[in-house]
């Protein structure tokens, strides 16, 4: 009996204990600890919450390698703090006047980590690498070079000439493209990682991006340590052309893809950089880093959008009230202030804040006002869509998202909103990764949870997604007069006329059919140590260290 | 002898073997494949991947050239890390998980004796109270709320130790405390009890009657029929440690074959699936070969023929 009564004592002893602890970082205030030796050192520290599976830049399609292949490679141009390209190997550029041509002007101090001079042969031997239907494996993103005469035809084996493509070497320092379509966004796109150079040794070491042995690069930094599933880390080089502007010496990744552990880690001082587009910090978390953090904490408005779809294919939603009906219905603002707490911007529109438009941003020329939350009218519009399809009480209804705590507390919140501004019952359903995308594509769902980030400065990543032979299209959705819209764009190199069937489009997707639900535009989240200068955002979330220092 | 080995050894094979097999087509029944992603890859570049890696042809024709590549020691190269053998991948992946899994094993036998010990042989006095508490609390504490706790506490709080990583030797102190806790506890109990039951044997009582010193009676009677328990239990818990480091290795971001485990699945990396999947299996049917082997030699009643099996 004694013993027991000692054990209670203990075990609340513990928990007291714990609660103590928890009051205590409260006091505490005012930020997190300080990396003291950070200045001079000028080591930066960060977190990876997944390893890239390679450093191959013909390869790569993850964020975790975009982030480590900007700090390794510089492509033709590179993007600034405005996300505006700036020169990178390429010191000048021609564009003819129909903007199909773009000839660069390499320049001659551009050197690899060995020393050897990065040429214009090294892209056209790095494009056609990721454009050869022969290489192992199949670069998955081959197809952002189509832009390029004769690529697609070249990558689908429908021509087997490489001299055919538009891209060619006219000497060492100059590079010369053809394009099959006037590209407004196409400078913008050279500094994308699958534009990258690749060093001509290549060809004979298949394994030699796994290696930092093997590895050459013609960026700031160079790969100097890779030990899988624990530590990458960069170096600068010496060789690269614009060093005296890199004041970081080294810059050392952990992998952890414990949201959790990585900001608390932030918070110990081992690292000087946590948060999004590498990490996450969980949303639970949110309020107690916004009221111990605030000076920390960096949000950043970015090119990407959280939506709803509905299968236009699948029953109720193949009525264009009843989507009406959900979307009108929800609290967007309700979502953004008590879910996901960062400040996100509730979307009405397609297209996020930050993406190019005519002069400004597309967003500010045209605002999303395509449709407004109204309980009243929805109700009227879901008894319209009812009657219209001889409904008297709505078929069972579910939604679809995949497994994370961010979206099941918004699909909980959302599904919440419906039960009691239309009095309609959501079923909610978590699904795995794999086994969620395959119901999305074979079109079996009936809501799905999505989200799209931009592929380039341009409104058109946002809507040649919903053309009806488009790969990525699983709403179901086919309309002609959008498809018409959509390659009037593409072919056309009048900016104004372009932007004009943007707005077009859009207006046709949401407002007047409705395909899609957006919820918000999302934010860039990260915690970066008030010592920590120069971190740039880009416009599509992407984060560029390059030019970071300590001071 | 030798027989019982050869056939714990054939039925060793034989579990592998559908181990394997099952592992496969059920690995093939899960929606998904290794090249999925938000964006869709155009259907060409899409096809010519599968083409690349074997994955258009029938389930069964992969099953077989599968079985024929293990066979010959290949387990082929990561669907997901380009150009990365699994081999390579398992290995040094594996070699932070059994740095970590030794360490915390040592340490586990070495303080669960002493503590044992303590207690046995101040049986209800203040020490054997304490360390029977702490024992209660190590089995009852799950190693994770324990992991992120001293992570809070000695890493975050009072930035004693690092709170992620596996770079120095200091980074190894909190993950293999939250490792250990648990066979600490249990190996601690263990000794004990049987301690004192040896503590109140008659030999014990002749040995000391005998006036031999008590250092000799501890060290060669006490101690050694004490911690025969301890020996069967190890087997066990080796394996245990070395698997379920799993969350551990998750919460302190070390790069260890759990972490990979979790991750090739999400991914449907199929060769990476296999590779994890048999490699763990050996290393638990070896685990578990071993201790029925060792039982036999510890403990002379385990009839080996005769009788029935089980």
């Amino acid at each position: 009996m004694r013993r027991k009564t000692l054990l209670t004592l203990l075990t609340m002893l513990l928990v007291v204990g714990t609660v103590l602890a928890g009051c205590g970082s409260k006091n505490a205030g005012g930020g997190s600890k300080e990396n003291a030796s950070a200045a001079k050192d000028q080591i930066l520290h960060m977190n990876l919450s997944a390893e890239p599976p390679t450093f191959d830049p013909a390869q790569a399609q993850d964020s975790q390698a975009h982030t480590v292949l900007n700090m390794m490679y510089e492509g033709l141009v590179r993007l600034d703090e405005n996300s505006k390209p700036v020169p990178g190997v390429a010191e000048k550029w021609d564009i003819s006047s129909d903007g199909l041509k773009y000839v660069f002007h390499l320049r001659k101090d551009a050197k690899w980590s060995n020393g050897d001079p990065v040429t214009a042969k090294d892209f056209v031997f790095a494009w056609q690498r990721v454009l050869d239907p022969n290489t192992t494996p199949a670069p998955p993103y081959a197809y952002q070079l189509y832009y390029i005469k004769g690529a697609e035809e070249y990558n689908n084996k429908k021509m087997t000439d490489f001299s055919q493509v538009g891209v060619k070497a006219t000497d060492d320092h100059t590079l010369e493209v053809t394009l099959k379509n006037p590209t407004p966004y196409f400078l913008g796109l050279t500094s994308f990682y699958t534009f990258y150079p690749v060093h001509q040794s290549v060809k004979d070491n298949p394994k030699w991006a796994a290696d930092p042995k093997t590895m050459i690069s013609n960026g700031p930094f160079t790969l100097t340590t890779w030990t899988t599933g624990q530590k990458i880390e960069v170096s600068k080089n010496a060789n690269y052309w614009d060093n005296k502007d890199i004041k970081l010496n080294k810059i050392t990744m952990s992998l952890s893809n414990s949201g959790a552990t990585e900001l608390s880690s932030y918070r110990s001082g081992q690292l000087d950089y946590a948060g999004m587009p590498n990490g996450e910090i969980p949303t639970d978390q949110m309020p107690a880093v916004k009221k111990q953090l605030q000076n920390e904490l960096n949000l950043k408005p970015i090119g990407s959008v959280y939506y709803y779809q509905f299968n236009v294919t699948a029953k109720p939603f193949d009525n264009a009230k009843i989507r009406k009906a959900f979307a009108m219905a929800i609290s967007r603002q309700e979502i953004v202030d008590k879910v996901t707490q960062s400040e996100e911007k509730p979307a009405f529109g397609f297209v996020p804040p930050g993406i190019a438009g005519e002069k400004e941003e597309f967003r500010t020329e045209h605002k999303d006002d395509y449709f407004t939350e109204n309980m009243d009218e929805a109700k009227k519009l879901l008894q319209e869509g009812m009657k219209e399809e001889g409904y008297t009480t709505l078929p069972p209804v579910t939604l679809i998202y995949n497994s994370s705590e961010k979206h099941k507390k918004i699909a909980l919140a959302v599904a919440d909103m419906w039960k009691k501004n239309l009095g309609v019952t959501v079923q909610t359903e978590n699904q795995e990764w794999g086994v969620f995308l395959k119901n999305r594509r074979s079109l079996n769902y009936q809501i799905a949870r999505a989200g799209w980030s931009p592929d380039y400065n341009d409104p058109m990543t946002f809507f040649d997604l919903w053309t009806s032979k488009s790969g990525n299209n699983d709403i179901g959705f086919k309309n002609k007069e959008y498809d018409a819209l959509v390659s009037d764009a593409l072919a056309s190199s009048d900016n104004a006329k372009r932007m004009d069937d943007f707005v077009k489009a859009e207006k046709l997707l949401i407002q007047d059919q409705q395909v899609l639900l957006p919820i918000y535009y999302y934010t860039n989240v990260a915690l970066i140590k008030p010592n920590l200068k120069g971190v740039i955002i880009d416009y599509a979330g992407g984060v560029d260290f390059t030019r970071a220092y300590f001071e | 002898m030798v027989r019982y080995v050869a056939n714990k050894f054939f039925y060793m094979l034989v579990s592998l073997f559908i181990l394997i097999s099952a592992t496969f087509f059920l690995m093939k029944a899960i929606p998904g494949d290794p090249f999925m992603s938000e964006k869709k890859v155009p259907p060409e570049i899409q096809a010519r991947l599968m083409e690349q890696y074997g994955l258009d042809k029938p389930v069964y024709v992969q099953y077989f050239k599968y079985l024929g590549d293990i066979a010959t020691g290949d387990f082929g190269i990561s669907m997901k890390h380009q150009n990365q053998e699994v081999t390579d991948i398992i290995l040094q992946t594996f070699s932070a998980s059994l740095k970590l899994g030794l360490i915390a094993i040592v340490i586990s036998v070495i303080i669960g004796i002493l503590l044992g010990m303590l207690a046995a042989l101040y049986h209800r006095k203040l020490i054997d109270n304490v360390a029977m508490i702490l024992a209660v609390l190590g089995i009852a504490v799950p190693s994770f709320v324990l992991a992120s706790l001293i992570q809070f506490i000695f890493g975050e709080k009072l930035g004693w130790f690092h709170v992620m990583g596996f770079d120095g030797p200091l980074d190894y102190v909190l993950p293999v405390a939250a490792l250990s806790a648990q066979p600490i506890a249990f190996i601690a109990r263990l000794t004990r009890s049987s301690m004192l039951e040896v503590l109140h044997a008659d030999y014990i009582k002749t040995a000391k009657a005998k006036g031999l010193n008590w250092m000799a009676i501890m060290f060669r009677h006490v101690i050694r029929n004490g911690i025969l328990p301890v020996v069967t239990y190890i087997g066990p818990m080796t394996a245990n440690i070395i698997t379920g480091s799993v969350v551990i290795e998750q919460i302190f971001g070390i790069g260890g074959i759990g972490k990979v485990f979790v991750e090739c699945i999400t991914n449907r990396d199929y060769t990476m699936i296999m590779g994890v999947t048999i490699f763990y299996g050996v290393l638990l049917m070896l685990a578990r070969f071993i201790t029925d082997i060792v039982y036999v030699l510890v403990d002379p009643r385990i009839k080996l023929t005769g009788g029935k099996e089980g």
